[in-house]
């Protein structure tokens, strides 16, 4: 199967056998990520540039590195660092870079629609690393490829997503996903963090975690901010780790195979316990590595290396 | 100077429905004239060149609207023209050439310019730049409170004097209670009504369209309906306390329709408008992050839709007004919750309200009433096709088809969801005062 896509914007726009394709490339890049020499040639000569107008430094670490194992010259803009502070607009700055011909624009944006608008103007590929509370589609390619690895499959497993889903584009992402592939997602959380009319994107709603834990065979908990205490979407972080937070007596209702997944960075004694983030059913690191995988296939995939990888 | 208006189908809901022709002095209309039975058939052309009839009143100009609808000037209670200050925007100019282009004769333009219109210099400076233009005629709403601030009231009485028709805050909402109260008390004693725009700010938090699945899909912030449905029963309560009339601007939801109808039956002196996208549009069109189709209140569901209509139809929402809100692309090539709040609308109205009555949600007098009748009686001023009245009338194809072309307004918005938009219908001819300022016969 060729890759056709130009832009990776969202998982609702890719099909499950082009998922299934980045997934299987993802693999193979794994085993070069293992190799002593960690380089292939094949995006020699392609320029990446890493757009992040908002902080974060594990996903652009990761793209950075996805983008120099497959010898691809990267460059990282970030707010502060670029015009971005100078009012210019999203349009005339990715013009501009434009202008320099990259092949893939990654670009990270605290507005949802962003990376769809950039696409929409311009002919580099764009790759989304995270819209507002939109997507995060490598995310959630990375659980999906975490998931598979583990347990051989996606269908029919049973996904519990558990915290702030309203303002997580990492679940958001994993619910289209996961679905589409053939899982079953359940969604747990305080009412005030579960968006009206989820249940759309095929996917069921309960307040206890108790009850999405049981039988669940993969938990994925999400980070809680502290600042949404102030739209009064809870009260405290004691009351949430109390009432929402995985620990270890909570897991005992899970499946002896049950895995922990979270998208961090986690705190610790809130959403998470140390004993259950650090414990053996933890794949947290996996996710982390899986990342460097999948951001490096979908690098070879949009920027049309597909057809070198297996010459060296 | 005599001019004829031959053989259309006059629609003045109230007055008159028949085939007429209208006799216009200079800017008056001298004498509506029954049409002979024989030559009503000059509209299926079967009888000779209609414009050689009536030679008995010796006109200077002949309009022939054999076939077309008359109606009274078309009114449009709700526009922003963006000056003085937002001139890239929209001009007084521009704006009243797409108003007379969209079939109004008159158009109220709300506060929201800079400086806000609050003082006597700014209203007499927009009514003298409108007079300059001398298309529409331009009845300026003034501020509820000065600055739009919210802290204390304009003098409503300097106002008045100035031409001044309405007050409002459109684009905020009045959250203080009280000022919402002493408004309309303070608004009675000089005979002017009040405009309210309803949001709960607070409720509303960061939302940036409807809140519900496609929102929810798109991950941008919600806006539920109650944000408008708590105003307008908060205005409803005391519009009751007060027994002075308010006007609810653009009206959105399911919740805002039932309130106004329960309020209307107990006798209530409340009233509404809407504007044609709230009728013609879901939140679907958001889908692809179109800021076209980003305004506040925002796009609604399916079902706000159809008690849009179900509101206009049995008579609870008495208006359509445009909220023409001219934006360039600064304003709106940038990320969805970034962009600013509205669409034009002046340019695109009557196309849309004719596919109410395409459908037979309205008969072509409802759609008249909502355009022209009722804002005329809302705000108080003379409008209809009389003997002795001004002649603003405008003239309508029901047949002319068109696409959309958002390149050709008159107006400087290009901000339109409607662009591409098929249409069966629009105002052809717009005569203010006697004087033909559109014609597309
Ligand atoms: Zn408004």
């Amino acid at each position: 199967m060729q890759f056709t896509k130009k832009d990776i914007l969202d998982m609702d726009s890719l099909t499950a056998d082009e998922i299934n394709l980045i997934l299987d490339t993802a693999e193979h890049m794994k085993e070069v990520s293992q190799r002593p020499i960690k380089k292939v040639p094949t995006l020699r000569g392609k320029t990446v540039v890493l757009f992040f107008y908002e902080p974060s430094t594990r996903t652009r670490v990761s793209f950075d590195i996805a983008a120099k194992r497959l010898s691809a010259d990267c460059h990282s803009i970030s707010a502060g660092t670029s015009s971005i502070v100078k009012g210019e607009t999203l349009v005339d700055t990715a013009k501009n870079l434009e202008a320099m011909n990259p092949d893939v624009i990654i670009i990270r944006h605290p507005s949802a629609g962003a990376p769809h608008m950039l696409a929409k103007k311009l002919k580099a590929s764009v790759i989304n690393a995270g819209d507002g509370m939109h997507a995060h589609p490598t995310q959630s390619l990375l659980d999906l490829m975490t998931v598979r690895e583990r347990k051989g499959r996606i269908k029919g497993q049973r996904v519990a997503i558990i915290g702030d889903i309203s303002h997580s584009r990492v679940a958001r992402s994993n619910c289209i996903g996961f679905t589409k592939m053939g899982a079953s997602v359940v969604l747990a959380g305080p009412p005030t963090m579960i968006p009206m009319a989820v249940e759309t994107l095929g996917v069921s709603v309960t307040h206890n975690i108790d009850e999405a834990i049981y039988g669940a065979d993969v938990i994925m908990v999400l980070r809680i901010q502290k600042e949404r205490q102030k739209g009064f979407l809870f009260s405290t972080e004691r009351e949430y780790s109390r009432v929402y937070g995985l620990t270890n007596e909570r897991l005992k209702n899970a499946r002896e195979d049950a895995l922990i997944m979270h998208p961090g960075p986690i705190n610790r004694g809130v959403e998470i316990s140390s004993e259950v983030a650090d414990g053996p059913y933890s794949i947290i690191l996996e996710q982390v590595t899986n990342g460097v995988a999948v951001r490096m296939a979908l690098l070879l995939l949009v920027a049309g290396g597909a057809r070198n990888v297996d010459a060296d | 100077m005599l001019t004829l208006i031959r053989g259309g189908r006059v629609v003045d809901p109230g007055n008159l429905d028949g085939v007429r022709d209208i006799l216009i002095e200079d800017d008056k209309i001298i004498k509506i004239i029954e049409i002979e039975e024989d030559e009503k058939s000059f509209a299926s052309g079967r009888m000779g060149d209609p414009r050689e009839a009536r030679t008995e009143y010796r006109p200077d100009k002949i309009i022939n609207a054999f076939g077309k609808i008359v109606t009274p000037g078309l009114i449009d209670m709700h526009v922003h023209l963006r000056e003085p200050g937002f001139e890239y925007k929209e001009t007084i100019e521009t704006g009243c050439r797409a108003a007379v282009y969209g079939g109004f004769t008159t158009i109220c333009c709300m506060p929201n310019t800079n400086p806000v219109n609050d003082d006597r210099q700014v209203a007499n400076y927009i009514i003298s730049q409108s007079l300059r233009a001398g298309m529409a005629r331009v009845l300026p709403v003034g501020a509820i409170s000065k600055g739009l601030r919210g802290e204390s009231l304009c003098e409503y009485g300097e106002l008045k004097d100035a031409g001044v028709v309405a007050v409002s805050e459109d684009g905020l909402p009045v959250m203080d209670s009280l000022l919402m109260r002493r408004a309309l008390e303070y608004a009675k004693g000089f005979g002017l009504l009040v405009i309210s725009h309803c949001e709960d700010l607070s409720l509303a938090a960061n939302g940036v369209m409807n809140e519900g699945e496609v929102a929810t899909r798109l991950g941008l912030a919600g806006i539920p309906g109650a944000v408008e449905s708590i105003m307008v029963t908060r205005d409803i309560a005391l519009c009751e306390l007060t027994g002075v009339p308010v006007h609810i601007a653009h009206v959105s939801t399911i919740e805002s329709v039932n309130a106004i109808r329960d309020a209307k039956q107990r006798g209530v002196p409340v009233t509404a408008e809407t504007a044609p996208h709230y009728f013609s549009l879901t939140e679907e069109a958001v889908l692809e992050y179109d800021t076209h189709a980003k305004m506040n209140p925002p796009l609604r569901s399916e079902q706000d839709r159809e008690a849009i209509q179900e509101g206009l139809a049995d008579g609870t929402i008495d208006v359509i007004a445009t909220d023409h809100a001219p934006h360039s692309d600064i304003e709106k090539e940038v990320e969805f919750d970034r962009a600013a709040n509205g669409i034009i609308g002046l340019e695109t109205s009557v196309s849309l309200g004719l596919k109410l009555v395409e459908h037979g949600i309205l008969t072509l007098p409802d759609l008249v009433e909502k355009m022209s009748t009722n804002p005329s009686h809302i705000l108080g001023i003379e409008n209809g096709v009389l003997s002795g009245a001004q002649a603003d009338i405008t003239v309508i194809d029901l047949d002319r088809a068109y696409t959309v072309n958002a390149d050709n307004f008159q107006s400087k918005g290009r901000n339109t969801p409607f662009n591409g938009w098929e249409m069966k219908g629009k105002a052809v001819l717009t005569m203010v005062g006697g004087k033909v300022v559109f014609e597309d016969m």
